[in-house]
């Protein structure tokens, strides 16, 4: 469903269900070049499962309007902007990747508004290596395939968000250029790449958090490996941290391991 | 970044899609099975709703099916894929699954027979219609476009007169009016070309030949590329406005890639129950193993025979691109640079007589319907693949009443050229 956000319509997935601002609501921030579909197992389930879910295209990707967040900073802007357009006082966060540092500062700008906070696939910092942003910029199907080829921890994925059969390496390389051409205007990915790597308030912001975090990391990780994230773990007050035995395709790759990790942390 | 994270062809060829399970076993599993135990009330519940992925009942997926489907999406390049019981139930999960009555489809008219049949007479009897235009008319293809067209189809190389499919000019016009590209790519095998590096939206197989290898299985595989724009198109409420088939679900929000894939299996396999045997998915996986391998001296036999026989005084032409003298050869070296396939015709020069004599001279080459087999095939189209066709059908597809159908097998190379001599010298006898 669309919400008027900052004077654009920002787009959310609702797991098909109805919005119920009644049920408690869970919010889903995807990364560098996704979208919402990249939670569709998830937040089906929460969906059918008690909660209320917007799952949003960031501003500016697919069927988002408005111009893309150019900082960590101005995309948890938005997310605090949409909460008030949907009438949600209070919510938990998940984020990925890059979301997982726009939920991170949601959460510190906004903390009343934030029940619990999960951090997927985090980092911080979160530096992309120089050679990456340039290719994001100049040969962005290059950078894509080395993303994924960082992202991919096994050739053989179980049954994932289209069924068995699923390809997880084609898949996200189809959505990487889906999401990419959805803006003409932009480069989505160099964008989403400078944001990660000049966020500057990633300790900070979590050092002032009460809320419970969890953290969600792929042991084997090569995007966002699990020792980047030692140092905000370190500072946070009340976290606990769940290793899934795969990559950076936390939602896709190891899908049930997950969804019980989100159930299991979210769930009172 | 060559190793594990960015396997080549022939890796992914013997990997993708499995990994030894908790049993230990090295080779992919036969999960002859029907159903799958649910954990829970909660877990059925689940699975049936997309909320979770996982096997519920063969029909739908299995997991050896999906080895194979994973396999094949890999070697492709595309977003996932659906295993089916047939080449022809691949291709009509594909039509069915994006159109119905009222919807019009331009095809190629250098066609498989069966696919012929399919479009031009048992799907208008479903309210489906299909002009065809000659793969390289690209002025045809696009004149032949109407405000329901809903999909283009070829075949990467045409059966059985080898027309190349200029992919990447038929797609651009298909894209440009708001319509995907199918291409039927089992000819080719992903070995010699990846059609959606090309252009292409949507790749079938009849995996019954070259993938399998053996002769041994029917199967059909469709692959997603996941790059055809269902919204942006407007032309597919079938994926992109709430299906009451399944809770409303609108397939191209669920999956901003890959909707096609989520329609035709919750759909498509569901309701025409198409679905291809555990077994015979092994067969097949058993087959891409050595893809490579198979196609490398399925080429170099080809190159051999297509030689021999244009050389030889009794033949009065070879259809095979390799020859400067097919319309497509150039094409073919721009588009299939590691081959145009070893599935092609020759006339023999002479009566019907001598044709039908050559085919049963010979001993190495078996005379039967199908094609890819590793032994070499041979048979007369006119009087059997397409023996519905009438002559000027026939001779849209560059097919005549003596031309010769050859599959060139992995046999040794010279003791194919000496059964080819042997029955083209009975031939010449016929016609004495």
């Amino acid at each position: 469903m669309q919400f008027e956000v900052n004077n654009a319509s920002l787009y959310c997935y609702t797991g098909g269900r109805a919005f119920d601002a009644s049920k408690p609501t869970v919010v889903m921030i995807h990364g560098v070049l996704n979208d919402h579909s990249v939670w569709i197992l998830q937040s089906r389930y929460l969906a059918h499962h008690g909660w209320n879910v917007l799952a949003l295209d960031l501003p500016g990707h697919c069927r988002s309007g408005g111009a893309p967040a150019t900082s960590v900073e101005e995309a948890a802007h938005w997310v605090i902007a949409l909460l008030d357009a949907a009438g949600v006082a209070k919510a938990a966060l998940v984020g990925h990747s890059l979301g997982s540092l726009v939920a991170l500062e949601t959460a510190a700008r906004a903390p009343a508004r934030v029940s619990q906070l999960v951090l997927v696939g985090c980092a911080y910092p979160m530096q992309v290596s120089p050679a990456l942003i340039e290719a994001s910029l100049n040969s962005p199907m290059k950078a894509l395939e080395m993303v994924n080829v960082f992202s991919r921890s096994t050739l053989a994925p179980p049954p994932s968000a289209l069924g068995p059969g699923s390809w997880i390496f084609g898949a996200s390389m189809a959505l990487g250029k889906h999401v990419l051409a959805s803006n003409k205007d932009i480069n989505l990915f160099h964008t989403g790449f400078v944001a990660c790597d000049s966020y500057r308030n990633g300790e900070a912001a979590i050092e002032q958090l009460t809320c419970p975090t969890l953290f969600v990391l792929g042991e084997v990780d090569q995007m966002t490996p699990p020792k980047a994230a030692k140092g905000l773990i370190a500072k946070a007050k009340n976290a606990r941290v769940v290793m899934l035995p795969g990559g950076h395709h936390q939602m896709t790759e190891t899908p049930e391991p997950m969804l019980k990790a989100l159930v299991d942390f979210l769930e009172p | 970044m060559a190793g594990y994270a960015d396997p080549g062809f022939d890796t992914l060829a013997l990997h993708a899609g499995a990994t030894p399970d908790a049993t230990g076993a090295r080779a992919v599993p036969i999960h002859l099975t029907t159903s799958f135990v649910f954990e829970s009330s909660e877990h059925a519940a689940s699975l049936f709703n997309l909320e979770r992925a996982g096997h519920v009942y063969s029909r739908i997926s299995n997991p050896t099916n999906a080895v194979l489907e994973q396999r094949i999406s890999a070697l492709e390049g595309g977003v996932g894929a659906i295993s089916v019981a047939s080449g022809q139930a691949a291709l009509h999960l594909s039509i069915a699954t994006l159109m119905g009555a009222g919807s019009h489809i331009v095809a190629s008219s250098a066609l498989y027979g069966g696919s012929h049949n399919l479009l031009h007479y048992t799907l208008r009897r479903f309210g489906i219609e299909t002009t065809f235009v000659k793969p390289g008319d690209l002025e045809g293809w696009r004149a032949a476009v109407r405000p329901n067209t809903k999909l283009f189809f070829g075949e990467t190389v045409g059966n059985p007169g080898l027309d190349v499919l200029n992919t990447p000019e038929v797609a651009a016009i298909a894209h440009a009016n708001g319509v995907p590209l199918l291409v039927d790519s089992t000819l080719t095998s992903p070995w010699l070309v990846k059609p959606f590096t090309q252009g292409a939206d949507l790749v079938y197989h009849s995996a019954t030949k070259f993938l399998s290898g053996h002769g041994t299985v029917m199967g059909g595989l469709v692959v997603d590329g996941g790059s055809f724009d269902w919204d942006a198109s407007g032309k597919f409420p079938e994926l992109s406005e709430p299906y009451e088939g399944f809770h409303n679900m609108v397939f191209t929000e669920e999956a901003s890639v890959g909707a096609f894939l989520l329609r035709a299996r919750r759909e498509g396999l569901r309701d025409f129950g198409a679905c291809l045997s555990p077994h015979s998915a092994w067969l097949i996986l058993q087959g891409i193993e050595t893809l490579s391998l198979r196609m490398e001296r399925h080429m170099r036999n080809t190159e051999r025979v297509v030689e021999f026989l244009a050389k030889h005084p009794l033949v009065a032409r070879v259809g095979h691109p390799l020859l400067e003298s097919h319309p497509d050869h150039a094409l073919a070296q721009r588009l299939l640079p590691r081959g145009a396939g070893s599935v092609f015709t020759f006339d023999i020069q002479g009566s019907r007589k001598q044709g039908q004599a050559f085919v049963e001279a010979l001993k190495v080459f078996s005379h039967l319907a199908n094609v890819g087999d590793c032994r070499s095939l041979v048979i007369h189209p006119a009087s059997t693949t397409h023996f519905r066709m009438d002559d000027e059908a026939l001779a849209r597809g560059g097919i005549g009443q003596g031309t010769i159908r050859l599959s060139i097998g992995l046999e040794e190379p010279d003791d194919l050229l000496d059964d080819l001599k042997r029955a083209l010298r009975v031939a010449e006898k016929a016609g004495a």
